[in-house]
């Protein structure tokens, strides 16, 4: 089920983007998708879809795989085409039948709206098949730690992110124990209809949250034995650094939103 | 070698809303360098005693006093925490990274420790309790037997004078409890680590220089080994076990044989039988 | 009842990179009235054995037999073979999850589509059969107990199954002296009252040798060698060599042996060394 779930997955190999510091990554990313939501015209769109066949080359990331994470939102992207489509309240009539109208500006907004959507999904893949979660989690906490004189809970942010990447594996063994468990308690959890399935649950995500949170009580003293005491005052092992190549990928996004602006102008 | 290092004085603890005391007017003390093991079965309180002992939890009468300071004064929790390090029973739940270093790197992180200093810490901490080779391991993927060591190298790395392992193996199979008892001996023996070592089993308990027995929120036996074991009826009534070996030599004592009574292993029971039955050379 | 183990072959994600075998031709005969223990070090594949014998894993070869039925065989009905062989996992208080004690319980007999009565009949027994007093504990909360009598809640959940073959994935894991007396008590009166064919998976050699009517001794996914604690437990070299022990007595036994003591090579229990060391001591004293 999760396996061909390229979004949020790490592809753990060694490349020029994987190298790159994740703060720098994760602010790229967002400057990439803004510009897509700058672009006008067609030519627009191909430069980015240019630019992240790049990205991908140089990050050792074959491009179809990339591609690939578009597949389980293909029902939200079609539905997006479709509702923009149809539901547009544009007056350049293209075909008139009966109840349904297409108009130009309908056809427009579609593509642009699911153009959008597609290079939103394409550029946070980049950054998370690039980024393992960890140095992501770590970007998040050195990005908004100026944040934290206003209460924002950087450090513990990241650190909640840390924490829940590092029980997943656990969880998942354990709800597999869980689930043969009451199977061997005679419990069905194939048949039956939504709500005789959703029932079914019950035995499985009660015994699973009840564990969660003992679990959580057990780190939480482990973590305090250990000197924790939140973010102050507290050091790191791995420390991020800005180099050269991080500078050029910068100049190379920036070159992007150059010739996005200069599309905007031309047309 | 003869200094305190732990001393708990007087000391009754109660849970918020328990109806009774966890631990009633408990008096013991560590040596330092000592390794003592602490027996009792679920519900003596011998866990509340290991999370006083690292200022977790403080008594409401009486004090405890960790390598001089007092753990009811919290200008004293890091220094306290850093010096006794704990290990606890569930080898999930206490590993905090996804990545054997970083986790080990945790405490140091809490410290304040100079990044710089940390890569030298912490492989240090994984040679000493033979991970090394797991540095970069994700720790779901470890037997309970590697978690806890990663443990104990993530106290290691904090430098501590005292480790208190809660229950640290009783999850673990014959094979894991051997590897996470020899690795705390060792540090015992060689870094000279004070340990305060919480068990239900009697045959680590055994392997300890000393033995208090905690029942119903009570210290009810102390001492060696070897005086600990052969009051069997005493054990039997607190439903602990002694080793196999001081219960056959008690029976064979009621047979009629001339055995010690501390007898604790199959090597000196071997011993003794023969100095009585054994054909002469 | 018996089960009968063939050819069994397991493979985990067979065909991925982490593809692993596990068990591999593993024969096997369960008859009725036996209590067999499965001894072996972690990762011999006991776990993924025991699986098998109520339907819960596939074998990726071979076939298990329950009273010369395969039960992956056309029109089985998985869920009769798992009320007829009840599987207890490790830890099993993990799986508690009604609000009271009787209602856990009640789950898998509700799950059989048996009536009120039936059902309130079985909860009550299997409570007898853990030592619970029904009273006392049938409407309290399961997770207000202590540890061991969690375990004894979710070891009742499966009595009331009413199976024929019990199976146990050490059931004493993590439990104190106390506790594990009591759990181990409670199965062999199953065993010797109840009538219950016991499969038990342990690490205990003491707790197997008290209890086991024959050994099924695993190593790397094989089984080694079968028999009962006698016959293995004077093998103490080839159970050293897969990292298993043998009980103390029976080092002793062997220890003594080679100092040139005249016992029997079998001797296994505490008790049985003891009549023969004090037969010895008295024909000492005679001498």
């Amino acid at each position: 089920m999760m396996k061909n779930m390229t979004m949020g997955q790490f592809y753990p190999v060694d490349s020029f983007v994987h190298r790159l510091d994740p703060r720098m990554k994760l602010i790229l990313t967002v400057v990439m998708i803004v510009a897509v939501f700058m672009v006008q015209g067609l030519l627009g769109y191909a430069l980015v879809l240019g630019f992240v066949y790049l990205a991908s080359k140089k990050a050792s990331i074959p491009f179809k795989m990339l591609l690939g994470g578009l597949r389980p939102l293909r029902f939200i992207l079609i539905l997006t085409f479709v509702i923009n489509l149809f539901f547009n309240s544009g007056t350049n009539v293209l075909v008139k039948l009966g109840f349904i109208t297409l108009t130009m500006e309908g056809v427009s907004t579609a593509v642009h709206y699911t153009l959008r959507l597609a290079f939103l999904v394409l550029g946070t893949s980049l950054l998370t098949l690039t980024t393992s979660p960890v140095s992501l989690a770590d970007a998040i906490e050195l990005l908004f730690s100026p944040l934290r004189r206003f209460h924002f809970p950087a450090h513990e942010l990241a650190m909640m992110m840390t924490i829940a990447l590092r029980f997943i594996p656990t969880l998942l063994e354990e709800a597999d124990k869980i689930m043969k468990a009451q199977m061997a308690r005679g419990a069905d959890f194939e048949s039956g209809n939504l709500i005789a399935r959703a029932r079914a649950m019950v035995p499985l995500l009660v015994p699973l949250f009840v564990s969660a949170f003992r679990r959580a009580g057990d780190l939480a003293m482990a973590m305090e034995s250990r000197c924790y005491r939140g973010g102050e005052n507290r050091t790191r092992l791995r420390v991020l650094k800005i180099t050269k190549n991080d500078y050029l990928a910068a100049a190379a996004v920036c070159a992007l939103v150059l010739l996005i602006a200069a599309e905007g102008l031309i047309l | 070698m003869n200094e305190t290092r732990i001393s708990v004085e007087n000391v009754t603890f109660t849970y918020d809303e328990a109806p009774e005391p966890a631990l009633r007017g408990v008096n013991t003390a560590v040596r330092t360098g000592e390794f003592l093991a602490v027996l009792g079965h679920n519900g003596s309180g011998k866990s509340t005693l290991a999370k006083l002992l690292n200022a977790l939890y403080v008594p409401q009468e009486g004090r405890v006093v960790v390598c001089g300071m007092d753990t009811a004064d919290e200008n004293n929790l890091w220094q306290i925490r850093q010096q006794a390090g704990m290990i606890f029973q569930n080898p999930d739940n206490q590993i905090v990274a996804t990545v054997v270093r970083e986790d080990v790197a945790f405490g140091l992180e809490n410290m304040g420790v100079p990044t710089a200093e940390m890569p030298g810490r912490i492989e240090s901490a994984l040679s000493a309790v033979r991970m090394n080779a797991f540095a970069e391991a994700a720790p779901h993927m470890l037997s309970g037997g590697q978690k806890q060591r990663v443990a104990i190298a993530g106290i290691l790395a904090m430098e501590p004078t005292v480790i208190i392992a809660d229950e640290a193996t009783a999850m673990l199979d014959p094979s894991g409890r051997a590897e996470v008892l020899d690795t705390v001996r060792r540090l015992n023996r060689e870094k000279g680590i004070t340990v305060v070592w919480i068990t239900h089993f009697m045959e680590e308990a055994a392997q300890a220089d000393r033995i208090v027995v905690v029942s119903g929120g009570e210290i009810v036996l102390a001492g060696t080994p070897r005086e600990v074991f052969p009051q069997v009826e005493r054990m039997r009534e607190l439903h602990l076990d002694v080793p196999h070996m001081t219960d056959l030599a008690q029976e064979l004592r009621r047979g009629g044989m001339p055995l010690p009574a501390d007898v604790l292993t199959v090597e000196e029971m071997a011993e003794e039988v023969c100095k009585l039955l054994c054909p002469s050379k | 009842m018996p089960i009968q183990v063939k050819n069994l072959t397991h493979t985990y994600s067979e065909g991925s990179a982490f593809q692993a075998t596990a068990i591999r031709d593993v024969n096997l005969t369960i008859e009725d009235g036996e209590f067999v223990c499965v001894v072996g070090h972690t990762g011999s594949g006991k776990s993924t054995l025991v699986q098998h014998l109520n339907g819960l894993l596939k074998p990726t070869s071979g076939q298990i037999l329950v009273d010369g039925e395969d039960m992956f065989g056309d029109g089985v009905n998985k869920r009769s073979i798992r009320q007829k062989v009840g599987l207890v996992f490790q830890y099993p208080e993990y799986q508690l999850f009604e609000e009271t004690v009787a209602k856990d319980i009640a789950f898998g007999p509700k799950n059989l589509g048996l009536n009120a009565d039936e059902i309130d009949r079985r909860v009550r027994k299997a409570m007898a059969h853990v030592h619970l007093d029904y009273d006392k504990y049938a409407d309290r909360s399961p997770f207000e107990l202590s540890g061991g009598q969690m375990r004894r809640v979710a070891i009742a959940g499966v009595l009331a199954m009413e199976p024929k073959v019990l199976i146990l994935d050490e059931p004493t894991a993590g439990l104190d002296p106390r506790g594990r007396d009591r759990i181990l008590g409670m199965i062999r009166d199953l065993h010797a009252k109840g009538g219950v064919t016991v499969v038990m998976v342990s690490h205990s050699m003491d707790d197997v040798a008290s209890l086991a009517t024959r050994m099924v001794v695993m190593s790397k996914g094989t089984v080694v060698a079968t028999g009962t604690p006698r016959e293995i437990f004077r093998q103490a070299d080839m159970m050293r060599s897969i990292g298993l022990g043998v009980p103390e007595a029976a080092r002793l036994c062997a220890m003594l042996r080679q100092k040139g003591l005249n016992l029997p090579e079998d001797l296994y229990t505490q008790e049985e060394l003891q009549q023969a060391l004090l037969q010895l001591w008295k024909e000492a004293k005679q001498a």
